[in-house]
Formats: C-alpha cells, structure tokens, sequence
C-alpha cells in the first residue's frame, strides 16, 4: 500500500476532523481524494506539520490529527520531545513512514534504513505511540480518536505518489477557511 | 521598572496567551515572568522555526502567539517567516535578543548582528529596535500593531536596553 491508498482508506475517519497536512505531494492527494474546508494544506516549510498541529490541538478542544511524513519528521526533530512533554488528548500525529522523500522524488531516508521513528518517538517521551501496517492504519487511527488520549501512529507502506495536480488555492483562503471550519 | 514585568504585562493585556521560547541570557528574565504567568501557555520550542509552526497552530485555533528567541534565529527561520507567516498571512510578535550590538561580550554574536537588520528589511518585516529602556513603552502600540495587520513583527531588543552584561 501506498500513501495516497492508506489517505483514501482513512478519507471518511479525516472529513470530520481537523486535519493538517504535510507539505507537497501528501497535501495534493488528500485535496484530490477528499478537499474539506476542516484540511489545512501546507504549500511550503517541510517539516512543521507535526508542529502546526500541536499548537492547534493546545489552542482549542476539537480532535486534530496532523498527517506528516518521515522525512519531514526527521528535518524537524525538535518536535517528538515538545509533543511527548505538552500533551494535548486531543491530538494525533499520524505519521506515513514509507521510508523515502516522497515528494522530490523517493530518495530513501534514514528511516526505512536503521532508524526507527516508533522508537525515537517513545524515547522522546511520547506515551502512546502505535506501530502498525499501512492496512491497518483506519482501525489504529479510529482507536486513537476514540482513545481521547494523545496518539503518536507510525503507519509502514510502500514508497510512491499518486500523480495528482498542484494546488492552486491561495494559502489566505486555506487559512481562512480552515479557521473558520475551527470555530465552527 | 522592572522591564521583564512590563513586557510580560503588555502581553497579557494584548490577550497574548500562548508563548513560546527559545533562551537567551538576556531574556531569562522575561521567560522567567511568562512561564509563572496564569493565563499565558508557555511552551519551549528547540528550534525557532519550530516555534513558528507551534505559533501558527495556536493562531488558527484562536489563541493570539508570541515568540521569544535571539536574533540568530533569523538566519534559522527566513523559510518559515516567508512561506508560513508571511504566505498564509499570520500575526507574529517576534520579541528578540539582539546580540551583538553595544555592550556585548561575544565577539561571534556580531556575525550575525550585521545581517539582522537587513535580512528582516530584505522580508519587508516590520522592525522595531529597543536601545534604552523607556522604548519599552512603545511595546503595547507594537502588539496591537502586529495583530491589526497579520504579519510579523520584529521587535529587536539590545544588551543596552536590557543593562549590559554586569562588569563586562
């Protein structure tokens, strides 16, 4: 399973939720499958997903998950301790370890070599951090909303990317929107 | 005055609620009030951009952010203040130690003390520079500036404005 077949999968779980959405071509497949006003894209700055999502998820009571990658995850590492030591329950760091740069063209990071983002997270201190096969990231996902406690998921596929096109939406709307879909 | 309460206050009064740090010897004193501060989410960041993401969450779920950090971290956050803050049009008050000016010690920090202000200038930023301590007064019209106009802004504070570094 790739990427794009794990964000369908998981598209019904994602509609009602606050979503934010890694950079590049994890954004344009989740704007093609399912493009909700309660998905804030990134359109730039590889790395703060996981971040973003935090201070979201501290700032206000609904669910968010935010859905990052490997190798975003390793350029802003900083970020396991800041979750594992600011727990926000209603936060979900969904992260699609498909063990390449999905975006700039596969290349392979650290991650589908020696290093484990599972343990990295639990060694940051991070509480509840799930392991699991690209198949079975919707159940593990719907566990973690309904868990209500925060959720770290390391989700395992296959590299590749779904061709799907750019987004053209100007970032004032996606924020707007979104904010808007926030308050809601 | 005690200039660490002062702009601690200004901050709460702004309805600044959620703040996040990267240390400098200079602003231990401001971390310091904000971190006992009821009413303000204080919350450490390892790396300035980091901090920006964080700060760009807490805006969008409706808190007002700040960020604490030396003026280094311009050189760490020019990607993030461009294609985050900027691009998505966020308010950002970025209070910075501005190291290497008048007064300092670390001959190192002037490096990139001569970069800073041309680099915010280069990203259109706003800046404000705080050399005595009376500029502080100007930090409440400041704060409300940074949130009528969604942008960052810079306010860059020196080793004067702060009292030096003791005997050095």
């Amino acid at each position: 399973m790739i990427r794009s077949e794990i964000l369908k999968e998981i598209a019904p779980i994602l509609r009602d939720q606050l979503v934010v959405c890694n950079i590049g071509i994890p954004s344009q497949e989740l704007h093609a499958i399912d493009d909700q006003p309660t998905n804030f894209y990134m359109l730039g700055t590889m790395g703060l997903a996981s971040s973003i999502g935090l201070g979201l998820a501290l700032s206000q009571p609904k669910p968010v998950i935010a859905i990052d990658g490997d190798g975003s995850v390793l350029t802003n590492l900083g970020t396991l301790p800041t979750i594992a030591n600011n727990v926000a329950d209603n936060y979900i760091l969904l992260i699609v370890d498909n063990g390449s740069y999905g975006s700039t063209g596969d290349q392979p990071t650290y991650a589908g070599q020696k290093t484990s983002l599972t343990k990295m997270a639990e060694a940051a201190g991070c509480e509840r951090v799930i392991e699991c096969r690209a198949e079975d990231t919707g159940r593990v996902l719907q566990e973690a909303l309904d868990a209500k406690q925060m959720t770290i998921i390391v989700s395992k596929c296959e590299s590749g990317n779904a061709k799907m096109p750019p987004i053209t939406m100007d970032p004032v709307v996606i924020r707007d929107r979104f904010m808007k879909a926030v308050q809601a | 005055m005690n200039i660490d309460k002062k702009i601690t206050d200004d901050l709460a009064a702004n309805d600044v609620s959620f703040v996040t740090t990267v240390p400098c010897k200079q602003l231990a004193g401001v971390i310091e009030e904000i971190d006992k501060r009821d009413g303000i989410y204080h919350i450490p960041s390892n790396k300035e951009d980091e901090g920006m993401g964080l700060c760009a969450g807490a805006w969008m779920g409706g808190k007002r952010p700040a960020i604490i950090m030396q003026n280094t971290a311009i050189g760490v956050t020019i990607n993030t203040l461009a294609t985050l803050i900027q691009y998505y049009r966020m308010p950002l008050p970025m209070l910075i130690s501005y190291r290497g000016e008048l007064r300092e010690p670390i001959a190192c920090q002037v490096e990139m003390a001569v970069h800073t202000k041309a680099l915010l200038a280069q990203l259109n930023i706003p800046t404000y520079h705080f050399h005595h301590q009376a500029d502080v007064e100007e930090l409440d019209a400041i704060l409300k500036y940074t949130f009528m106009c969604n942008k960052p802004v810079a306010i860059l504070t020196d080793a004067n404005f702060w009292g030096g570094y003791g005997d050095q």
